[in-house]
């Protein structure tokens, strides 16, 4: 069986014995390198891999100083006035959510959503030869998927080409940081983080809090406006007298609605145990007809769903930021399999994407015309991968590293939860929350693209359906 | 030297750190990978299916034995009940800083699991060729059984049918 796609691989290579044996000399000269150092998603990692952030968390600023600033205002032009009027409960109140709202904030942000590490080069193999084709190296085979029974509902899980493992179900692969995350709910800009099964709860009650605490916010400065406008001369010298209330109103007004309307939809999806994703895509919404609806992961009881969800038992990170890597693993080996990344690269986006060219390069047996393929997110590439076939999710790095940053600029720019001027109602908000989704968010430059991956709804693993 | 090996591997499994040193020696042939079972829904379970690598190295009740005691371990990490409700309310309360002095109780069982299975590994896997990989070092994926072939018998030996796993040379 000719397998060109692995022949690379060879295990002879992950034994210790024939590295070990040619180069005692090097182990003593590098320092023991930690495995977040080589990780191959689009991940920062700080605190010496304590802490984990998505690359392109550009908003987290925006919205922790928001948060501060309002707070701040309040604290020092508000609270004085009402605690002379009213109680001293209430900056207390106050304070108290402020903390809660960052802590979480804080938690969401720099907690692994549930990456899951890919595969080994001998798990890809196994998985190769378990679906084995005709072995051509012409052109990439048709999606992989496979069907299983979860609670006597068919599901199917995704080959990821990037991970190279079938997805476990619920999982998918966020396209922004490069990796697949389990209970994949959506990736969020302004928390800076994808949003999965480790740090959902942190995330809910993030935006739980942060209702609570604009709502108190907007009700104290109200109050305050009002008795002050009662007490002197009518409401314009109020306004006049306390300035930063009027700051803090506009900003509250705004976010309110976002929020309130965020956290009612997220609250139907605790309850309803599904996540952002499948709901946008109507995985379980019956659209495919009565006998293949409804939720397998439902325990059709809205308490124990929000318990499971909340308040569950929580899982242990997968990608043990913080190991060391052994040596022999550091030191790229002879056979180059596609998971060992020369780790002294430095992580920037030029590398990944000459990386993920070279495994392109590796895969096809193709010349140089590949390094076509590394560019600025030109849309015009997305007929030359549908020809070629290439690992549609290899390209994708190619497409969101290259115009990473223009993405950025429209993930603030569209409306995402907290300052959509126009999103209050729960259509709109899904549609703010559909430009969340990368699988859309990437689909937007190409028109290819963004057929298939809507038609497909996962993204770019199984758009790339050729020739048909 | 091949003798040696061989009868270490035979004779002295209880030393686990000797399997990890020979193999060097011991040249790895194949590798088997359990999947997860997703039937019940995304908790962590095992297929219980027997490889047909395995068959004529390990019995099909050890076998068996192993994953069904790893997924019973899995399913007690994951269970929810009352004591999992607790640990999440009394975390929600001190804004999740709890868990910087606390361990949860999945970490608890982990432990539990690493010791499960490097006990495995001296009794029953490393006399028989076969090392057991912690699944939480695959991503919770798969069971990796490696299965070491004696360098000096791998000619005859190497009857796995497996492309990547040949070491003849």
């Amino acid at each position: 069986m000719k397998n060109c796609e692995y022949q690379q691989i060879d295990p002879r290579a992950l034994s210790a014995s024939p590295l070990s044996a040619q180069n005692p000399a090097e182990k003593k000269v590098q320092r023991p390198r930690r495995k977040w150092e080589a990780f191959p998603g689009k991940n920062r990692f700080f605190c010496d891999g304590r802490l984990i952030l998505a690359r392109q968390n550009g908003v987290l600023p925006l919205t922790l100083g928001l948060i501060v600033v309002t707070s701040g205002l309040f604290f020092a032009f508000d609270c004085p006035f009402l605690v002379q009027h009213l109680t001293v409960c209430i900056p207390m109140i106050g304070g108290v959510l402020f903390l809660f709202v960052v802590a979480s904030l804080l938690r969401t942000s720099f907690t692994d959503p549930g990456i899951l590490p890919r595969a080994t080069a001998d798990e890809a193999a196994d998985i190769e030869r378990q679906i084995d084709t005709s072995g051509s190296s012409t052109y990439r085979p048709p999606p992989r998927t496979k069907e299983i029974l979860i609670n006597q509902q068919v599901v199917k899980l995704k080959y990821c080409f990037t991970c190279k493992m079938f997805r476990p179900p619920r999982t998918s692969h966020c396209s922004l940081c490069d990796n697949c995350v389990e209970r994949f709910d959506h990736h969020c800009p302004w928390v800076g983080n994808c949003v999965g099964k480790r740090n959902y709860r942190y995330f809910y009650s993030f935006i739980i809090s942060l209702s609570f605490l604009t709502s108190f916010i907007f009700g104290c400065v109200i109050t305050h406006i009002t008795l002050r406008s009662q007490a002197g001369k009518g409401i314009v010298q109020a306004i006049q007298e306390s300035p930063a209330s009027v700051v803090e109103l506009v900003i509250c007004f705004f976010s309110i609605w976002s929020i309130l309307g965020l956290s009612g939809f997220h609250t139907y999806l605790v309850a309803s145990n599904l996540t952002t994703n499948e709901d946008i895509k109507g995985s379980w919404s019956g659209k495919r007809g009565a006998e293949e609806s409804g939720n397998p992961y439902t325990y059709s009881n809205i308490i124990t769903n929000c318990c499971v969800t909340l308040c569950g038992p929580m899982p242990p990170s997968l990608i043990d930021r913080r190991g060391f890597l052994p040596p022999d693993e550091a030191i790229p080996a002879a056979a180059a399999s596609e998971m060992e990344l020369p780790p002294f690269t430095p992580k920037s986006d030029a590398n990944m994407c000459t990386q993920s060219t070279k495994d392109v390069l590796e895969r096809m047996l193709h010349s140089s015309d590949f390094h076509g393929l590394c560019p600025s997110g030109n849309p015009k590439t997305s007929p030359l991968v549908q020809e070629v076939s290439s690992a549609p999710a290899t390209a994708e790095p190619y497409l969101s590293s290259g115009c990473s940053r223009q993405l950025a600029r429209q993930a603030v720019v569209d409306p995402c939860p907290l300052l959509s001027p126009v999103a209050f109602s729960k259509s709109n908000r899904r549609d703010s929350l559909h430009s969340i989704n990368p699988a859309f968010r990437l689909a937007s430059p190409s028109p290819t693209l963004s057929r298939s991956a809507l038609v497909l709804g996962d993204g770019p693993d199984i758009g790339f359906i050729p020739q048909h | 030297m091949d003798i040696r090996c061989f009868t270490v591997l035979i004779f002295c499994p209880t030393q686990f750190h000797n399997l990890q040193e020979l193999r060097h020696s011991a040249s790895l042939a194949n590798k088997v990978f359990i999947q997860r079972d997703y039937s019940e829904g995304t908790t962590c379970r095992f297929q219980t299916k027997f490889p047909s690598e395995l068959e004529s190295r390990i019995e099909l009740t050890l076998f068996e034995e192993t994953v069904k005691t790893l997924n019973n371990f899995y399913a007690e990490a994951e269970k929810i009940g009352g004591q999992s409700y607790l640990e999440g309310c009394l975390a929600c309360a001190t804004a999740y800083l709890i868990f910087l002095c606390m361990e949860t109780r999945y970490e608890k069982v982990l432990k539990k699991i690493a010791k499960y299975i490097q006990e495995q590994n001296e009794k029953i896997y490393a006399p028989r060729g076969l090392l057991i990989t912690d699944p939480i070092e695959r991503g919770m994926r798969v069971i990796e059984i490696s299965i070491y072939e004696d360098r000096g018998s791998s000619g005859s030996s190497s009857g796995s049918s497996s492309v990547s796993g040949s070491t003849a040379r």
